[in-house]
């Protein structure tokens, strides 16, 4: 591979690459073929492939080719307060395909009060001129009004945009209310987008937080002892309740913990149409690191919700991964700088928060879950690679080794033996979360858009070369239980005879005022002023009383009258 | 009389509701514990019941000469030892319907004059059930108070003798949830404190816990006096009261704590649901729960998500659905739980016992169980009418039946749930039996007759809640008497504060007792029944169980479904704070939660400078820090000046962090910056 950053050249040598022996390994099956891509694409898969001669050959030996990994939960290039994450899109996507993902989706975050659309542009910008790898972009609603949400609509029908997230953690910024939850997951179930949510009690959490400041503790263990994972389990349980009445696919990032796994899986067992997102911190290490005594350690590990202080979590959330509860894996890499991480030193509150994943996520996952037996090959291309593709809409043509699919492969060695360290990771990045952890498995050669990435340990990404993949509304994976059960959720009235009985005197005036907002919607005051003036004029109101009715009611009166209603049983 | 005797030994001896499983022979002994003397019961108990088990020694004693035994002195020997000998008699319904004149009253020797009548009772021959025991004793009551239980008790001549015939005995009921006077609109129930007192006592009821609801605005304490005004000259049986905080701020902290103080209010009410009216945030919550905690009070929660109901009833609004039925297609059981859900986590974070009010739903229940399985300190509390009816009738073609149903959280329209709901309080998961009695006309209930939302919320179920406990529970075998005693009364007594004067049979407890007839049947319905709305939501079901004598404060009250009350009788049970049954496990949390931070050296490596562009800086101190913290913000600033003149940190940090507790031990830590 002598082409390596010149451009030009390897456009003719590797645009035509055969795959020579490998096993393929899908989500639903594997078996033993070649592949032949040309053009970015896998043209033809089978034995004994008719090739054009004189194309570059790999050879497998056996070994597994598996689907690029998707990292669903990536935050490069975020602007902080003032400065940006460490890895930008360059430094991002290369750790990316180090680790063997080959596409990654990004969440733009537009400050609250300013367009989204502007956010998605500038995004846009920034990924197309340094990304590496093929990439998507979530859209985070930071405040909601009408012209978010025509903006919101504007992504979704042009923009390729079919997520979102919505935070329910961090008053007074980001934060909604349980009302504005409830309208955007209305909206977007029309308009068939994903509700992603970030799970945490934000007012709790700012409770806490001014407790744990009061009582002295200033360090990173002040971040976790603010955050625990009841007030995550809280979050992910009241999310799913609103997404169940809106009838709105769910997507929960950051899974931190135990208690908000169980009760994703709980609630997927009661038939929500929800999705759990562990990233490769819950999956692989835990929190008890914020109590270290070296300040800079303790606060790389500074993300939300916080990784959790029990130690037998990353087991059980590959449990819940293995057996299909938590759907996908993210690494919700955003990594800070100590210098950077230093602005929180006196006050763990102002420490940025985010760890880094995005190049161990699949050796991780591998490590953790499919040499410890608790997952199969299958259910790992599913939960790196195939899950994520078929919740952004992009199945099959990411996720999957079929012909006309894209050509993003990886060719796994499970037998390697890394250790991880800072010394020799791809993010920019001074600490490592997983510092000196020993994981079994890693990409041998990685493939991207039909050009050989990685080889024999050497990297050679392009930066710039990653496409913008737009993703469509309406993901069946998610969207076809819910449009079924649309159709049965149907809510009709009982048709009454009407009520003409005595109606007792009452008064909206002596402590009406609040309670008439409270107990309608303002839309409908008109209704009940027309109600009350009839009254008051006129007494028990006579049965000719139809009028008083706001028209658009669906009472029925059959012909011939009901028998009168007033009576008793 | 023998006669009497003899068919209530019989049935004592094989109850109906117990029949089933039982079959006469050496195995019944086990079986039936210690709740009724069976044959050969005596002879093997390890237990020692002599203080107790009048029965015991009497139960071989010959019972010659019982009938006049029993008539002068209430003597239970004969009557033991009769059971002891029938007991292999086999029970039959007839024998059961018979049974039911067990009850006399009757004055021994002289008959007194009417004012010394009702100061002293004697209570013979009753199998006292408590929460944790039953036996057989006689109770002697003088001015309203019990002053002897036991056998061959030693009285004044010329009391009243009531002559339960070995019937329960049990601590009259509390009912913790009852809405008397509660405005709605600007009209009241239909049931104030006289008639619902009045329908309590029918039941078996002889203490309620009304909620003071004032409106938002209003002064707490004003709203308690008037409520205790009311109760004053109506009630007919002793009340305490809940207050309701219709909203959070400064001054009703210092309402809260005079009412903690100086008025005996123990518990107080706040509520998830009525968006914009009630309602409060989750931080408020918090901060309320904080400040209630201290004071030692039981927070009871009315726990529905009101955001999301507000949302829903605009869509169904929306939809044309006017109907009560609207009512709980608005209010689907998921927002319960779900609030059950945060009240839970609330209350675990601030370390405060939670009381749920009005447990409608299976989910709801459920989710209380599986935090109470986690260790919460949190209490549930069903309702009459969620117990035994269900949220089906909402779409009943009459208009004013439906409404009659309309209650929050609603009824759940799933069929099951009262089932549910009754082995979980009969596993103990759920503690409480309420009644949320608030009874309006259905000229009032068609306030809302255009809109659902406007229908004034609340059901009936004082009067029947003991009743349906028993029938639901007792009598199809999911619980012992001894806890239908501790749902119906002791547990309120204890989670609020009056126990052991309500809530227990014991000498020096209050003369609230209910003599229970197991086997009385009756069929509900608003003909019959004390309250004054026109429809009884249980219209039409059987319910088997009973009162059949109530004494109120040492008097009867109610004998044979006649009511005897007098206006006024009942008094203001004061409650303390700190009740044990609630607060005991929280103070050990307490002293055990107390959270350190990390002693480290001092960070002394490069720290970026945030740059105070006021698009990031404007919103973030606020988001990423509570408002009533002020510290943050002056270190930030004293940090960015410093940093940008002098960029060195080590010796500014002492200075600047007073308070902070980061101990750099003598000679320095190891430098905190470096790798690994």
């Amino acid at each position: 591979m002598s082409y390596q950053g010149k451009k030009n050249i390897p456009k003719i040598t590797s645009d035509r690459l055969l795959i020579k022996g490998g096993r393929i390994v899908n989500d639903d099956q594997s078996f033993h073929a070649d592949i032949y891509m040309e053009d970015g694409v896998i043209k033809q898969i089978g034995d004994n492939l008719i090739v054009p001669g004189g194309i570059k050959t790999i050879e497998a030996n056996g070994k597994m080719v598996i689907p690029g990994g998707i990292d669903i939960h990536t935050h490069f290039q975020m602007p902080y307060r003032g400065t940006t994450t460490v890895d930008d899109f360059a430094q991002g996507s290369k750790a990316a395909l180090a680790g063997g993902t080959t596409m990654i989706v990004d969440h733009v975050i537009p400050e609250p009060g300013t367009s989204l659309m502007e956010a998605y542009d500038q995004w846009r910008q920034w990924a197309d001129e340094k990304a590496c790898c093929d990439y998507s972009l979530h859209v985070d609603v930071t405040h909601w009004n009408d012209s978010v949400k025509q903006e919101v609509d504007n992504l979704i029908k042009e923009k390729g945009v079919n997520s979102f997230h919505v935070y329910m953690a961090y008053k007074d910024y980001y934060q909604m209310s349980n009302s504005e939850l409830y309208e955007v997951f209305t909206f977007l179930a029309e308009r068939g987008g994903i509700a992603q949510v970030h799970a945490e009690n934000g007012e709790i959490i700012a409770e806490e937080q001014a407790r744990m400041l009061q009582m002295g503790i200033t360090g990173p263990e002040g971040h976790v002892l603010s955050r625990p994972e009841e007030l995550e389990a809280e979050a992910v349980f009241r999310a799913i309740t609103i997404a169940s009445q809106t009838n709105c696919p769910l997507y929960v990032t950051r899974v931190m913990s135990k208690s908000a796994a169980d009760i994703i899986s709980q609630a997927r067992k009661k038939g929500n149409v929800v999705f759990g997102e562990p990233i490769t911190a819950s999956l692989g290490t835990d929190g008890t690191h914020y109590w270290s005594k070296n300040w800079a350690k303790a606060a790389s590990f500074v993300t939300s919700p916080p990784l959790s202080p029990d130690p037998t979590t990353p087991d059980y959330l590959n449990t819940l991964l293995s057996s299909g509860d938590l759907s996908v894996t993210g690494s919700a890499h955003c990594t800070f700088s100590v210098a950077q991480k230093a602005i929180g030193k006196d006050d763990f509150t102002q420490i940025p928060e985010g760890v880094n994943g995005v190049e161990e996520r699949m050796a991780l996952i591998w490590d953790k879950a499919v040499t410890t037996g608790k997952m199969d090959e299958n259910m790992f291309v599913a939960v790196t690679s195939t899950n994520a593709a078929k919740i952004l809409n992009l199945y099959p043509r990411k996720g999957r080794i079929a012909v006309g699919s894209d050509a993003d492969l990886v060719i796994w060695d499970t037998d390697s033996i890394r250790t991880i360290t800072a010394k020799t990771h791809n993010s920019a990045a001074e600490y490592n979360v997983f510092e000196g952890m020993e994981l079994r498995g890693a990409p041998l050669v990685v493939i991207c858009q039909g050009k050989i990435v990685l080889e024999d340990g050497n990297l050679h990404a392009t930066s710039g070369v990653g496409r913008f993949i737009p993703c469509s509304s309406f993901p069946d994976f998610a969207y076809k239980r819910v449009k079924a059960r649309k159709q049965l959720a149907v809510l009709r009235a009982v048709p009454r005879g009407m009520y003409d009985g005595p109606v007792s005197e009452f008064s909206m005036s002596r402590g009406g005022t609040p309670s008439a907002s409270a107990r309608t919607s303002p839309t409908k005051q008109p209704v009940r002023n027309l109600h009350q003036s009839g009254f008051s004029l006129a007494g028990p109101p006579t049965p000719d009383d139809i009028p008083i009715r706001p028209a658009g009611r669906r009472i029925v009166v059959p012909p011939g009258g009901r028998s009168n209603i007033t009576s008793l049983s | 009389m023998s006669d009497c005797r003899r068919q209530w030994n019989r049935e004592d001896e094989l109850p109906v509701y117990l029949a089933g499983p039982i079959t006469t022979g050496p195995n019944q002994r086990k079986s039936f514990g210690m709740f009724s003397s069976v044959e050969g019961a005596f002879e093997s108990k390890t237990i020692d019941f002599d203080n107790y088990a009048v029965g015991r020694k009497g139960s071989r004693t010959p019972r010659s000469g019982s009938q006049e035994r029993l008539l002068d002195t209430g003597d239970p020997v004969g009557k033991t030892s009769s059971e002891a000998r029938e007991g292999s008699l086999t029970n039959s319904p007839e024998d059961t319907e018979d049974a039911r004149t067990g009850v006399e009253v009757r004055f021994s020797s002289v008959k007194e004059g009417s004012d010394g009548k009702n100061e002293r009772l004697l209570i013979k021959g009753g199998r006292v059930v408590n929460d944790d025991q039953s036996f057989y004793a006689d109770v002697y009551i003088e001015d309203g108070l019990i002053k002897q239980v036991g056998e061959n008790l030693v009285v004044p001549g010329g009391v009243m003798v009531i002559e339960a015939n070995g019937r329960m005995v049990i601590p009259g009921g509390i009912d913790v949830n009852t809405c008397l006077m509660k405005p709605f609109l600007g009209t009241q129930p239909v049931d104030d404190f006289l008639q619902g007192t009045k329908a309590a006592l029918a039941g078996g009821t002889t203490m309620i816990i009304d909620h003071v609801t004032p409106q938002p605005e209003d002064s707490l304490l004003e709203a308690f006096e008037c409520w205790q005004e009311a109760a004053d000259k109506k009630a007919c049986c002793d009340y305490s009261l809940h207050v309701d905080i219709p909203q959070w701020n400064e001054t009703v902290k210092d309402e809260l704590e005079l009412l903690v103080q100086e008025k005996g209010i123990n518990s107080f009410q706040v509520y998830m649901a009525y968006k914009d009216m009630y309602q409060m945030t989750d931080s408020q919550l918090y901060e309320a729960f904080s400040f209630l905690k201290q004071l030692g009070v039981v927070v009871l929660v009315h726990a529905e998500n009101g955001d999301l109901i507000a949302q829903e009833q605009k869509k169904i609004l929306g939809m044309g659905i006017t109907g009560p039925e609207g009512h709980p297609l608005s209010r689907p059981e998921e927002l319960e739980a779900e609030a059950v859900f945060r009240a839970i986590t609330l209350g675990n974070r601030v370390n405060c016992p939670v009381y749920i009010t009005k447990v409608m739903s299976k989910s709801a229940a459920d989710t209380i169980t599986q935090a109470r399985r986690k260790g919460s300190v949190v209490f549930g509390e069903p309702i009459t009418a969620s117990l035994a009816t269900d949220g089906s009738h909402y779409w009943s073609k009459n208009w004013a039946k439906a409404a009659a149903y309309v209650t929050s959280p609603p009824l759940s329209p799933d069929p099951t749930t009262p089932d549910h709901l009754h082995t979980l309080l009969a596993c103990g998961d759920l503690q409480v039996v309420g009644s949320s009695h608030c009874a309006y006309s259905t000229s009032q209930k068609a306030i809302g007759r255009d809109d659902f939302t406007l229908i004034p919320e609340g059901t009936n179920g004082v009067e029947e809640r003991m009743g349906f406990v028993w029938d639901k529970a007792v009598a199809m075998g999911k619980m012992d008497e001894n806890q239908f005693v501790a749902v119906t009364s002791t547990n309120a007594a204890k989670i609020f504060n009056l126990y052991p004067r309500k809530g227990r049979i014991a000498v020096g407890s209050d003369a609230d007792i209910v003599i229970w007839d197991p086997d009385r049947v009756k069929t509900i319905t608003a003909k019959l029944q004390q309250s004054a709305s026109e429809y009884n939501i249980f219209e039409g079901l059987e319910c088997r169980g009973g009162p059949a004598l109530v004494l109120s404060q040492g008097r009867v009250v109610y004998e044979d479904g006649k009511l005897q009350t007098q206006q006024g009788t009942g008094r203001f049970i004061p409650r303390k704070p700190f009740p044990d049954y609630a607060y005991q496990r929280v103070k050990f949390r307490n002293q055990v939660k107390s959270k350190q931070g990390v002693t480290r050296g001092i960070y002394d490596g490069p720290v970026y400078d945030v740059v105070p562009t006021p698009k990031y800086i404007t919103p973030a101190p606020s988001a990423k820090t509570s408002p009533t913290s002020h510290q943050p913000p002056p270190i930030r600033n004293l940090h960015q000046s410093n940093f940008s003149l002098s960029g060195a940190q080590i010796d500014d940090n002492i200075p600047r962090r007073s308070g902070h507790r980061i101990v750099a031990p003598p000679g320095g830590r190891s430098n905190i910056t470096s790798l690994g």
